[in-house]
This record gives C-alpha cells, sequence and structure tokens, in this order.
C-alpha cells in the first residue's frame, strides 16, 4: 500500500487517481451496499411496512392520478393505467436520484474527513439506495399489469440494456452534482427545479402520441424522453426510434465525459469542500 | 516479508479556502463573472493557511508525538498523513497500512445493535468476510457488550458508547498508526484497561504519530516530538528536548492543567 500525492500533479497522473478511486470503490462493493440498504432501513425504521410505505404511496399516487387525467385526456382506463404505473414509477427513480446525487458527499461528511476512502463508494451507495426503492416500486407495476391481465413476454427484458445505461449514467451523475454540490450549496434547489420542469416536458403522465407526429421527432431532443423509453418501451411492447436510442447513448457519453472531466479535477479538493 | 512503513513529508502546506456567503452560491459568482468582478473576487478570496511549509521524515521505529495549541494545525497534519487532505502544495509519499483513529464515533450508527456496527465497521476496513467473526469477538470482549449487544447502541450508557468507538478503532493492526487525542479520553477504570490495548497496538506499529495536550502521555510513548503553532513547525527533536521547549513556553496555568 503507497500514497504518492504531490500538488503539481499532471492530468495523466490525477487520471490515475481518479481510476484508481473507482476501483478501490469497486472492491468495496459490500460497503456500498450495506450502507445502501441501510439507508432505506433507517429511513422507515419503527414502521411495520418498512419500505412498503414507498410501494403503498407510489400505488396510491399511480391510481389516483390514473383516474383523474384518463378522465381528462379522455383515454380508457386500460390503455392509460399501466403506462402511468410504468411511467411514474420510473420517473420516480430518476427525480430521486438526480436530487439525492447532490447530497452524495456532504452526506458522508464525517466519514470524508476521518478516513481515506474511494469517493465511489458512496456513489455506489447511492445507486443502491435508489435501486432498492425502485424494487419495492415495481410490485406497483406488478399489480397494474396483473389487474388489467398485460402480460408483456419476454420482450420486457430487452429493457436490461437501458436499466445497464441508467446505472453508468446514475455512478457518473452522482460522481459530477456530489462534488459540484459540495463546492456550491445553491445547486440543488436548482437541480430540483429543472426537475420539476423536466417533469411536465416529459412525456410521463402523458402519452407521446398526445403531440402528434412532428412533436414525436422532437421528443428525441430530450435526454429525460430517450432515457426513459430505452426502459419503458421494452416494457410496453412498443418500438424504440433509432434515434431514441442514438439520443440516449449520445447524451450518456457526454454526460459521461464532463463527470469524469470534472472528478479528475475535483476529487482532491471533496474533502475540503464538505 | 511486509516492506517497510515510511512517511516523507515534503513542504507541504495545506491552505483552507473559507468558502462562505458568496463564494459558496454559483449563481453570485456568474453574476460576478458577468460583471467583470471575478478576478478580483478569486484574488480577494479568504484562505486560512493551516500548514505552511511541514517537512518531515519517518521511518519504521519513529514515535512522533504532536504538541501545539487548539488550532496549531495537529489534526490537520495526521489528516494530511491518513491522505485525507490532499497536499495544496509540495509531496507527500506513504507506504505501509494506515489506520487513523481520528473520529471515535466513525461510521457507527445510533440505530444499528453493537453487532451490526462491528460488522459495519469490517466492511470499512474492506476485511475479507472470514475476518469478521474474530472482528466481532474480539470488539464485543474488550467493550464488555454481553447481552447489549443485539441491542441498538442508542439505548446504550455513555460508557459503553465510548468502549464500543474504542474498541472499534483499535481493533485493526496497522504498521502506521494516527492518533487524536481523543483517544485517551474516559473515565479512570476504563483508560487502564485502554491503555493496555493501546501500548499493544503502538508496539505492533511500525510509526506512531500521536497528537496530544498530555506531556506524560507523549513522554511515555513518543521519542520524537514536532512543536506545531499556527501551521508551522516551532521544533522537531528528541522527546525530551522539545517537551521543556513547549512547556516552558506556555503560561504556568496551562501547564499545571498539562502535568
Amino acid at each position: 500500500m503507497e500514497l504518492n500525492l504531490r500538488a503539481d500533479m499532471t492530468m495523466a497522473m490525477r487520471s490515475r487517481w481518479a481510476l484508481a478511486d473507482i476501483a478501490g470503490g469497486v472492491r468495496l462493493w459490500r460497503l456500498a451496499w450495506a450502507l445502501g440498504w441501510l439507508d432505506i432501513r433507517l429511513r422507515y425504521r419503527g414502521s411495520m411496512l418498512g419500505p412498503f410505505w414507498l410501494t403503498i404511496s407510489t400505488g396510491v399516487m399511480v391510481g389516483s392520478l390514473g383516474l383523474l387525467y384518463s378522465t381528462l385526456f379522455k383515454i380508457n382506463l386500460r390503455d392509460y393505467l399501466p403506462f402511468l404505473a410504468l411511467s411514474q414509477v420510473l420517473w420516480g427513480f430518476l427525480a430521486a436520484l438526480v436530487s439525492e446525487a447532490c447530497t452524495t458527499f456532504t452526506d458522508a461528511e464525517g466519514v470524508i474527513r476521518s478516513v481515506r476512502m474511494p469517493f465511489f463508494v458512496f456513489s455506489m451507495r447511492v445507486l443502491i439506495r435508489n435501486a432498492i426503492a425502485l424494487g419495492h416500486n415495481i410490485l406497483v407495476i406488478v399489480v397494474v399489469f396483473a389487474a388489467f391481465s398485460i402480460w408483456s413476454g419476454w420482450e420486457a427484458l430487452a429493457a436490461l440494456p437501458g436499466l445497464l445505461v441508467w446505472a453508468v449514467d446514475a455512478l457518473a451523475l452522482t460522481l459530477l452534482l456530489g462534488a459540484f454540490c459540495a463546492r456550491f450549496r445553491d445547486i440543488q434547489p436548482i437541480v430540483n427545479s429543472v426537475m420539476q420542469i423536466a417533469f411536465f416536458v416529459t412525456p410521463v403522465i402523458w402519452k407521446p402520441e398526445q403531440l402528434g407526429a412532428d412533436g414525436v421527432a422532437k421528443l428525441a431532443l430530450n435526454p429525460f424522453f430517450d432515457l426513459l423509453e430505452i426502459v419503458r418501451g421494452p416494457v410496453l411492447g412498443s418500438d424504440i426510434a433509432a434515434t431514441t436510442w442514438l439520443g440516449a447513448l449520445g447524451f450518456s457519453a457526454v454526460l459521461c465525459a464532463v463527470s469524469w472531466a470534472f472528478f479528475v479535477r475535483a476529487r482532491g479538493r471533496v474533502a475540503f469542500w464538505i | 516479508m511486509v516492506a517497510k512503513a515510511l512517511i516523507h513529508v515534503e513542504d507541504v502546506s495545506v491552505l483552507f479556502p473559507l468558502y462562505h456567503g458568496n463564494s459558496r452560491s454559483l449563481k453570485k459568482m456568474v453574476v460576478a463573472a458577468a460583471s467583470g468582478r471575478l478576478a478580483q473576487d478569486q484574488q480577494q478570496r479568504v484562505v486560512v493557511r493551516a500548514l505552511s511549509n511541514i517537512n518531515l521524515h519517518l521511518e519504521s521505529g519513529d514515535r512522533l508525538g504532536l504538541v501545539g495549541s487548539n488550532g496549531a494545525g495537529k489534526t490537520t497534519l495526521l489528516r494530511v498523513l491518513a491522505g485525507i487532505y490532499e497536499p495544496v502544495l509540495g509531496r507527500l509519499r506513504v507506504k505501509g497500512s494506515l489506520n487513523a483513529l481520528l473520529d471515535p464515533n466513525l461510521g457507527m450508527n445510533m440505530e444499528l445493535t453493537g453487532r451490526e456496527n462491528i460488522l459495519l465497521r469490517g466492511l470499512y476496513n474492506g476485511l475479507p468476510r472470514s475476518a469478521l467473526p474474530r472482528l466481532e469477538e474480539d470488539v464485543a470482549d474488550f467493550a464488555e457488550l454481553s447481552d447489549f449487544i443485539d441491542l441498538p447502541v442508542r439505548i446504550y450508557s455513555a460508557g459503553m458508547v465510548v468502549r464500543l468507538g474504542f474498541a472499534l478503532a483499535t481493533a485493526i493492526k496497522p504498521q502506521i498508526l494516527l492518533m487524536d487525542e481523543w483517544i485517551l479520553a474516559g473515565d479512570a477504570v476504563f483508560l487502564e484497561k485502554a491503555r493496555h490495548r493501546l501500548e499493544e497496538m503502538v508496539r505492533g506499529a511500525d510509526i506512531l504519530v500521536l497528537s496530544s495536550h498530555q506531556a506524560d502521555i507523549i513522554r511515555n510513548w513518543c521519542s520524537r516530538v514536532l512543536w506545531l503553532d499556527q501551521g508551522q513547525i516551532v521544533a522537531d527533536g528528541a522527546a525530551e528536548d522539545v517537551l521543556d521547549q513547549y512547556l516552558g513556553s506556555v503560561p504556568v496555568q496551562a501547564v499545571a492543567a498539562l502535568a
């Protein structure tokens, strides 16, 4: 075990440290897993249902929104509710993840300031915590799909590559926002506002078709749509346009590149910022 | 054959930017940049020089004590040696496994049971699964948790929490041991017991760096003393010499408290 740090490091040296951070974090996956579970357990401690409160509140929300909007949009419930349940659960994951990414490192202040530990561990912790919450919410989708006896078949497995893209993006985003929000404390409210707007301009509660052909073509420019669709599409059994995948991969690549460039520079500074 | 432990600090300075008010806000910075005030702003950024131009070389067998008043930079230096604060100027080389006892409640969670906290600490240290039962036995035994081990730490007495924190911190035997003074806080009975465990650990370590206000502890455990004041080295040398110099410089009242 050797530590060789210097103030005037070249970019190549900084990149190596950043890479070592990620590799070291991956080696501590059992810690990240334990911390992720712990977060969920502590959030719902003392309640009999535990994390299933999540499931219930999502279920109630989907049920009431479904009844309301199927009336407003004049779509029949059978067409609308499965779409809404799926969209709402997936969006809930994205929104919570983006918001919690902001506190990736500030939440771990005590640990960061008392032991040298790969920052990537805390990124994995945020991803795992949110993945567990998503796992509980999937029950809502299953119940709604079962109630309308919809079975998407094995094609739903085509959502897996999409989920993989999500996981990579999530880790990149936690590194980026975690460090950035440690430095600038007014970012999180901005991020939350952006997510609020994104929720309305992305087809989550409304269907993409409602925009008309012209609108659908423009949707690919919305990164949230592309990312949502690569997971939602296969489960609903709809075809995914090539532009959607192109957009999803393109936006992900940009996110990863920006995140990497920032993390390489910020890694040694985060301990001073928190 | 394990490689020899080594600490080499070369001209290291640590500057703490004081982020408060405007510099914490992206909006304000963007506005400042747009109105051409950023350059000026950055020059006027308030920084605290927590450590300046520290040079230090430690090899296997060295036992270094850090003395100095509050805010002299002792804990910051320990954090630099632990690799937590990366040097802003200069360079740092550390060879060997390292354990820094800086925070008594590191990663300890009041809602978890004693046993769960022990396992969590094992994970923090990246211990393999096979080492966990031994860790559990060792810590539970020292902390005298007995039946409490499966109850949440929240209901422990203050003494039990201190014992558990201490036992966890000292369960991993490193080549390089960095200790902040909290480790020696506690009631007399506990201290006696703690001292034994700590001495064993100190003996096992290749390099010890200990920060303390208690002169007798430094005298007992350290062969070399570094006196820090306002982030700078005032004196560095044999324990007795530097301690006498240091104690001679502080007002009589403070000496009485130290003795």
